[in-house]
């Protein structure tokens, strides 16, 4: 499903990721754990194709395609979902409009009829209930006023409705209190199938009780230094970061 | 040839203008207003042309728009509008009275009577002014000839324009529809003198159209007076869609009295330059105004809008929202002056004013201005001046939303905290797919009239 061949990005001109390697199957669970400042967001947002970070080195294959020459509506629409760390707030733009026009700008792209605002009401009421999201959200505008929780369940919410074939999870559990932890958690878990993959990007295990990883991948200095099974973020969890960095010569 | 010999010229020209018209002027037109011309000229004349060195105009330089060689219709020329065309222009949905301005004159719907109240009255200020003069007694009382050239040129040459009289007590259910047309063969300069007279307790919507019907160049300079008596309560909307070779001079002067409740929209669609002048006086206690404003440039149209709150007594409270975006080469201005005079207490003033730029060539000024002479008071204010914001444009597109509409999608919303206040629903909905339709770049019409323009 993604391939990822040794990855360089920069920002600014700063080097952030130094030769990712990285290959997900589908329905397969992949972490990607590390210290702050390794890169793991820069590696979710540059998958996303956010604009900021210039690519210097290696490439993206997507189902068979490669991704980095796509914008990144295209690679929404072809089935990528990032799950944001900090979701902005837009005022003026109300949720349900902003829900209806991405739902139906991903149907349009898979040769779907667009759906009626009745239609897509009731669709929205059937996802709701996966994420326990409530009415009083969905008739603001766009993460106005979302506390840190709601913001974060808003995210899974739009991954219900739009179904991708691979997410992206940023840090979907910072900033969330055990409860919520476990409603986003199930919602991602409802979602599984053999042909949907996931990435969780965190920087703590908790998440990984609840999602469980197939693979384990430590990124450190922009590099995947150690990828092993779901115990190695059991380790992390027992011994810290410090290990790996004076394994890697810091 | 130096700015300053071009400046003497143009202040001669129209000197020598006024003197040639000066009869024509005065003639079949009401004492009223022709007491009033030769010391609003005298007065234009000592302030002349605004340029950037009049404080008040420090963000629009008039001067050009005075440049092209003028027809002036100082005497009312037989209608070239078909009126029944013109009396289709409406708003879905919306039941009006209308009435037409055509090049600053005022004429009557003959094929539609509307149903205005009993004793209200919707007609032209030329005729009023002969036939009813006690309902002008505070005529140009307001709108000040020695303190705005505009104004004073607009005082030395008004023969025409709409007058609306609602007397005590009356609801107008039905909205007042002014359409103001500016067509000629000639470059032409329209003057049009309005005044509107809302008695106590009375009620009234007023909504004003400005269009241009061809690409000829004009130059409109228009006063409105407006006169709200006691807890009288009235929405005056404002749409102006014309082309980029109009100028629009726009000034409106408000008199509120005890318990009244005035609102103000301005939305401006097109226009290559525009100013708009707002001036609120509370003269009585617990009087509420809102001003609300919208602009949408781009190419190289101006915006200016200017606005004055004179809290005069205790008690009252104004409000102001102000929004640009600008494209392109535009430029923009908001200069809003809020005054609360000495023993105004409790005087509760809010102005904001919040601006797009959506390229690097556009500008746009901003000047809020406090003035309090009282102790007991709350005023605030604030403007922002930004792009759009790039990390909710990555989110919208990251949700599978064109780039295109998901800035679509970011310039309503910041326009719709202004569009969401203009409280007749079926206007607030066309205002919304106006500005959609700018937003897009297509060409707006806030009306379905059989005038197909290219302008």
């Amino acid at each position: 499903m993604l391939k990822i061949k040794d990855l360089y990005a920069s920002v600014e001109g700063m080097e952030i990721l130094k030769g990712i390697n990285l290959e997900v199957k589908p329905g397969e669970v992949h972490a990607i754990m590390g210290p702050n400042g390794s890169g793991k967001s820069t590696l979710a947002n540059v998958l996303a194709g956010k604009e900021d970070y210039e690519i210097t080195k290696g490439e993206v294959i997507f189902e068979g395609e490669d991704l980095l020459d796509k914008s990144p509506e295209e690679r929404a629409k072809e089935g990528i979902f990032l799950s944001f760390q900090y979701p902005v707030e837009i005022p003026g733009v109300p949720m349900v409009n902003f829900l209806k026009t991405s739902v139906n700008e991903h149907r349009k792209h898979k040769g779907l009829k667009e759906l009626t605002a009745g239609e897509f009401l009731k669709l929205m009421r059937e996802k709701m209930d996966l994420v326990d999201m409530h009415t009083k959200l969905t008739n603001r505008m766009v993460n106005e006023g979302f506390s840190g929780g709601e913001k974060k369940k808003n995210e899974i919410f739009q991954m219900a409705l739009l179904e991708p074939k691979l997410a992206i999870l940023d840090e979907t559990d910072s900033g969330l209190d055990i409860d919520a932890l476990k409603t986003v958690a199930n919602g991602v878990n409802a979602l599984k199938s053999p042909e949907r993959s996931t990435i969780v990007v965190t920087h703590y295990q908790r998440l990984l009780d609840y999602i469980v990883p197939d693979f384990v991948h430590i990124l450190y200095q922009g590099k995947i230094v150690k990828t092993a099974g779901k115990e190695l973020a059991l380790h992390l969890e027992e011994k810290g970061y410090d290990w790996i960095k004076s394994e890697n010569g810091n | 040839m130096s700015v300053l010999v071009d400046k003497t010229d143009l202040s001669l020209k129209y000197t020598a203008h006024y003197n040639e018209v000066k009869d024509e002027l005065f003639a079949n037109s009401s004492d009223i207003l022709n007491a009033q011309r030769k010391k609003a000229f005298q007065n234009f004349v000592l302030q002349g042309i605004p340029t950037r060195k009049n404080e008040n105009y420090k963000y629009t330089n008039l001067n050009p728009a005075f440049v092209p060689d003028f027809k002036f219709i100082h005497t009312r020329e037989e209608k070239k509008a078909d009126m029944s065309e013109v009396f289709r222009c409406d708003v879905p949905q919306l039941n009006t009275n209308l009435a037409l301005v055509f090049n600053g004159w005022f004429y009557k719907n003959e094929t539609e009577k509307g149903d205005l109240p009993e004793g209200v009255i919707l007609d032209s200020l030329e005729s009023i002014s002969k036939e009813r003069p006690e309902l002008l007694e505070k005529y140009a009382s307001l709108a000040n000839v020695e303190e705005d050239p505009m104004v004073a040129l607009n005082t030395a040459f008004a023969k025409d324009g709409f007058f609306l009289y609602v007397p005590k007590n009356v609801v107008v259910e039905s909205p007042v529809q002014i359409i103001n047309l500016l067509q000629d063969e000639k470059d032409t300069f329209s003057t049009q003198r309005n005044f509107i007279l809302v008695e106590d307790g009375a009620k009234v919507q007023v909504l004003l159209c400005d269009h241009t019907l061809n690409l000829n160049q004009y130059l409109n300079n228009s006063v409105t007076e407006i006169f709200a008596g006691n807890n009288a309560e009235v929405e005056f909307y404002t749409l102006q869609n014309q082309h980029n070779k109009a100028t629009n001079i726009n000034s409106v002067f408000i008199d509120q009295q005890r318990d009244s409740r005035v609102t103000t929209h301005t939305a401006s669609l097109h226009g290559g330059l525009i100013r708009n002048n707002l001036q609120f006086a509370l003269n009585g206690e617990n009087a509420e105004a809102h001003m609300f404003g919208m602009a949408f440039m781009d190419k190289k149209q101006h915006v200016d809008n200017f606005t004055q709150v004179i809290h005069a007594a205790p008690h009252c409270e104004s409000n102001q929202i102000y929004k640009n975006v600008l494209d392109e080469k535009s430029t923009g201005a908001f200069s809003g002056r809020i005054h609360v005079v000495r023993d105004a207490q409790k005087t509760n003033a809010f102005q904001r004013n919040n601006n797009l730029l959506l390229t690097d060539e556009a500008t746009m000024q901003t000047k809020p201005q406090l003035i309090i002479d009282a102790d007991d008071v709350k005023c605030s204010h604030g403007a922002t001046v930004g792009q759009i914001d790039e990390e909710a444009l990555f989110y919208l597109r990251a949700r599978g939303i064109n780039e295109d509409q998901a800035r679509l999608m970011m310039m309503n919303a910041f326009a719709h905290e202004v569009v969401k206040e203009i409280k007749l629903e079926p206007l607030r909905d066309r205002i919304d797919e106006l500005v959609d339709k700018r937003l897009k770049g297509e060409v707006s019409r806030c009306h379905d009239c059989a005038y197909q323009c290219d302008c």
